[in-house]
């Protein structure tokens, strides 16, 4: 079949998209915009149109948005058959058919798997059942949530001090409400950005009225005989009065539903490659599934060729863009998704974001500003060259940087920066909790300005 | 109407918050909150605030239908 | 033409009614040395990666010796620089401090505040052209606005204003890269003058807090630094919307096409006016950038202690950025124009500016029924930097209510 003919048949036939949120819908519209024009039939299991999640934890819970206000705009017109409310049960890849929790099938030709991810609950059922204990994930966590802590609570609970519990704290201090932060590492946000950077939200934190607890986890949630939660136990023999606790344990990925399909699912995602291809149980690529957004992992040339699930609002939507163009175009057309990581969270008034890797970093520098000003940009290494950076109020620098990341510069940078300080000279330990020493692999940089020109190119070894 | 802010790409520079306050806010001193949804009495200045974001990073929707088909059920199976 | 000349050219008079051949001449090579050192950047995504490079730097004393220092505190005033000619951590502090009252955090409605008034100047001034048959639209529209604007930002008393246009002039004159010993004597006299205006206001201020920034900001600054500011304001702010309005006048009686569109779609507007950002941004390049640090941008080491210049209206037509770069489009996509800069030194009056062509440029366009441009090219104003029109004759046929 020549490229063109082959390139026209992609564009009809069905496609079915499972998952109705942010990269779902990025990924219909790419879609139709290049061209689709055969049916495409939208998966959700909530009841709700693709709605955005990142002000559920932020404007929601302060009240200065609702909840159900957050649906997400449109870039133009799906034209397609929406299935909300109803979840994705089961995937027959010899049918190719994905069968639904009503007992429907729907019958795809090509399937883009875009299920994201879920709250992870908390250990225990019967505690979690208790009246005042929520997670935040959905739309109805967030209404939930929000009429809870405006209803006259006096104390919340915090269950993990990632970046969704620490806006969590920072929305409930806005709102006047005492709150406990329990963290079983020893600062706040130290899984993403170490224990350096760590130390300076752990700062920030206190600095802003929060009880926080570190080093320590929840042993129980002990509800009274009305089936309200009323205490926290912690590992070290304390004990926390609270009407409230939200369970902000980070996400669990929904693969469930593939189990004894054949594709390559499991916790820690669904595997595909490059171009979004989902691999079997065998690791051959098939060629009509294809993975996009938080559920997905696939390998990065600028990290190793390790694969990265990535949990960002940006890596969801390019992603999307990405399985989208390669689902309806033939081989030589494909473009790989090559996406710099990147991520924000706005908490306590300070604006913090990321790009690159962090964790990979086995050193740190702040090449700008201050820790203890509230305004810095710190950079990573790995072995000898950039690999992520992350900013407190920083961001307009971190476009530099990201360049430095795509363009695998040495670290550490030994240039001068504006506002570089003497005192920060010394590149230091990032302190993750748990090192994650990756393997060997080739110097690999990007080039292009837009997704559709970015390539690999590979450059020799610095001596 | 509908809106959205890829703060990936926000940096801060707050010129929608200048042009439509009502709708765009800083929380800090370079936090970006907004008001996902907005109505006809804001249209213009909304317009104005994704005109001018330096780094184009709002996008707007100016329809207001909802997804067509999405009624909170499923609709009937046709295969 | 020959390499070394360009910069001569572009800052040659002659060449000020359209220097757009010479900046595509310049795209040719993204990064240009010259003869003397200094590194001209012109392309889009060199320049943006520039300004956000923390290894450049705004504060010129950092040149290697032998170079222009513009922004450094001249002997005569000894005022400290004003914080454009910062970095950080000096410049965040300063900007912070004097966007309090200006902007969001703190103050997100100062300047919608001012709207009102300022459209009200707008009708006065299109009042005027009643019974008239040829205007000057620098003159007689886009002069007077940008004044009245600034002094009430500042909370300069009404009768002060005409003493504000000569020295925003004389001052403004002096970022040009040529402005000769009687521009800059000249920008000195002003400036002392404005200086001393400034000192008495600034302590009445203090004494006596009345509406804008100077009341607001007299107990949060040093007095020179405040002045420092003041002046910063006033000559950026002015000449620079001047400019903006001006060229958006200029441009859609140049395309008649797109006047015709705007005058059926009053909405065009808000497109419009970041199209001419784009196509004829009031600042056309940055000439007072230095290298903190050798860089290596597109193939091109920059050493340690150049001057740097980041051609802006060069980087607004780069076809690898805007297709069709050329062409005056307002529906054109994602408009990520440098007409305001961007990084940490993106025009911090952007959003004033915005608001007095939001006010300006629809209603000029609803009330008068342009005949014809009288002279074009119009003739130009000195100043390669801030370039623009010094007249804007137009014949009109009629204005409307």
């Amino acid at each position: 079949m020549s490229t063109d003919t082959d390139t026209e048949a992609r564009r009809q036939g069905r496609i079915v998209v499972v998952g109705a949120s942010l990269a779902g819908l990025r990924a219909a519209e790419t879609l139709r915009d290049q061209g689709f024009t055969g049916s495409l039939t939208m998966i959700g299991d909530e009841p709700y149109e693709p709605y955005d999640r990142p002000p559920l934890s932020k404007q929601a819970l302060l009240g200065r948005a609702r909840p159900e206000d957050t649906a997400l705009p449109r870039r133009r017109d799906v034209d397609a058959a929406w299935r909300l409310g109803v979840a994705a049960e089961g995937l027959d890849r010899d049918a190719r058919q994905v069968r639904l929790a009503n007992g429907d099938t729907v019958s795809y030709d090509r399937l883009l798997i875009a299920t994201g991810t879920r709250a992870r609950p908390w250990i225990h059922p019967e505690e979690a059942a208790l009246d005042g204990v929520f997670v935040l994930r959905t739309r109805d966590d967030s209404a939930c949530l929000h009429r809870k802590l405006t209803s006259g609570v006096s104390r919340v609970l915090v269950i993990g001090a990632g970046f969704t519990g620490s806006e969590v704290a920072s929305a409930c201090r806005e709102l006047g409400l005492e709150v406990t932060v329990a963290e079983r590492g020893p600062a706040p946000l130290v899984g993403a950005l170490g224990g350096v950077i760590g130390a300076a939200a752990d700062r920030l934190q206190r600095s802003k009225g929060v009880d926080l607890r570190c080093g320590v986890s929840v042993t129980a949630l002990e509800g009274d005989y009305g089936g309200r939660l009323r205490r926290a136990h912690l590992s070290d023999g304390t004990a926390i009065d609270a009407e409230v606790a939200v369970i902000s344990l980070g996400a669990v990925r929904n693969t469930e539903w593939l189990a004894g399909s054949g594709v390559a699912a499991g916790p820690r995602g669904v595997a595909c490659d490059a171009g979004c291809r989902v691999f079997d149980v065998n690791g051959i690529v098939t060629d009509d599934i294809y993975a996009a957004g938080d559920v997905a992992r696939s390998p990065h040339p600028l990290f190793d060729y390790q694969f990265l699930s990535l949990e960002h609002w940006g890596n969801a939507v390019e992603q999307a863009e990405i399985a989208a163009h390669n689902m309806i175009c033939a081989g030589t057309k494909r473009i790989p998704h090559l996406w710099v990581p990147m991520f924000w969270s706005s908490q306590f008034g300070i604006n913090i974001k990321s790009v690159g890797v962090p964790p990979l970093g086995d050193q740190l520098v702040v090449t700008q500003g201050s820790l203890t000003e509230e305004r810095f940009v710190a950079v990573y290494g790995y072995r000898g060259r950039v690999i992520a950076a992350a900013t407190f109020d920083g961001a307009k620098w971190l476009g530099f940087y990201q360049e430095q990341i795509a363009a695998g510069a040495p670290f550490p940078p030994e240039y001068r920066t504006v506002d570089r300080r003497t005192e920060t000279l010394q590149p230091v330990d990032p302190d993750f909790p748990d090192p994650h020493l990756p393997t060997h692999g080739p110097t690999v940089t990007l080039s292009g300005h837009s997704p559709s020109e970015r390539r690999v190119q590979f450059v020799p070894s610095r001596a | 109407m509908r809106l959205v802010v890829d703060l990936n790409r926000c940096q801060g520079f707050a010129q929608c918050v200048f042009l439509a306050p009502d709708v765009f806010a800083l929380h800090g001193e370079e936090a970006l909150l907004f008001s996902p949804r907005f109505d006809e009495e804001q249209r213009d200045r909304v317009e104005k605030a994704a005109a001018a974001c330096p780094v184009q990073a709002i996008l707007v929707d100016y329809s207001d239908e909802p997804t067509r088909g999405v009624t909170g059920g499923v609709e009937p199976h046709v295969d | 033409m020959t390499l070394g000349t360009l910069p001569a050219q572009i800052t040659d008079y002659a060449n000020r009614a359209d220097p757009y051949p010479l900046y595509a001449e310049l795209r040719r090579t993204p990064v240009r040395r010259e003869g003397d050192g200094t590194y001209l950047v012109s392309t889009y995504y060199e320049v943006r990666s520039l300004a956000n490079d923390p290894r450049l730097s705004n504060d010129t004393s950092h040149r290697s010796p032998g170079y222009a220092r513009i922004g450094q505190p001249n002997e005569e005033t000894g005022l400290p620089p004003s914080f454009i000619f910062t970095d950080p951590p000096l410049h965040d502090r300063l900007r912070d401090t004097i966007n309090r009252p200006f902007g969001p955090p703190h103050s997100p409605r100062f300047l919608d505040d001012l709207r009102g008034d300022l459209a009200k100047v707008v009708t006065e001034l299109l009042d005027a052209f009643e019974g008239k048959d040829e205007v000057d639209i620098v003159e007689d529209f886009s002069y007077p606005l940008p004044v009245t604007a600034i002094c009430k930002v500042l909370g300069v008393p009404r009768e002060d204003e005409p003493r504000f246009h000569g020295w925003a002039d004389a001052l403004a004159s002096s970022l040009d890269p040529q402005a000769g010993e009687d521009g800059l004597e000249k920008a000195q006299r002003a400036r002392q003058e404005l200086g001393s205006y400034l000192t008495d206001l600034i302590e009445t201020k203090r004494r006596h807090p009345g509406p804008g920034m100077l009341s607001a900001l007299a107990p949060e600054m040093t007095p020179a630094d405040l002045e420092a500011t003041a002046v910063l304001l006033l000559v950026a702010g002015h000449e620079t919307t001047v400019n903006a309005i001006t060229n958006t006048t200029l441009t859609l009686l140049r395309h008649p096409d797109v006047l015709a569109r705007f005058q059926r779609e009053p909405a065009l507007a808000v497109p419009l006016i970041e199209e001419v950002l784009r196509y004829e941004p009031p600042v056309q390049f940055v000439p007072w950038t230095t290298a903190l640090a050798d860089i290596d941008v597109a193939d091109t080491t920059i050493p340690e202690g150049s001057p740097v210049w980041l051609m802006l209206a060069a980087a607004n037509r780069d076809p690898k950025r805007f297709p069709d770069p050329d062409r005056f489009d307002p529906d054109r996509k994602d408009n990520e124009h440098l007409g305001f800069y961007t990084g940490i030194h993106y025009c911090f009056g952007a959003p004033l500016a915005r608001m007095e062509l939001h006010v300006a440029v629809p209603e000029l366009f609803r009330r008068v029924t342009f005949s014809r441009l009288l002279e074009d090219p119009p003739p130009y104003r000195a100043n390669a930097v801030l370039r623009g029109p010094r007249h804007l004759p137009v014949a009109i046929e009629g204005l409307t209510a």
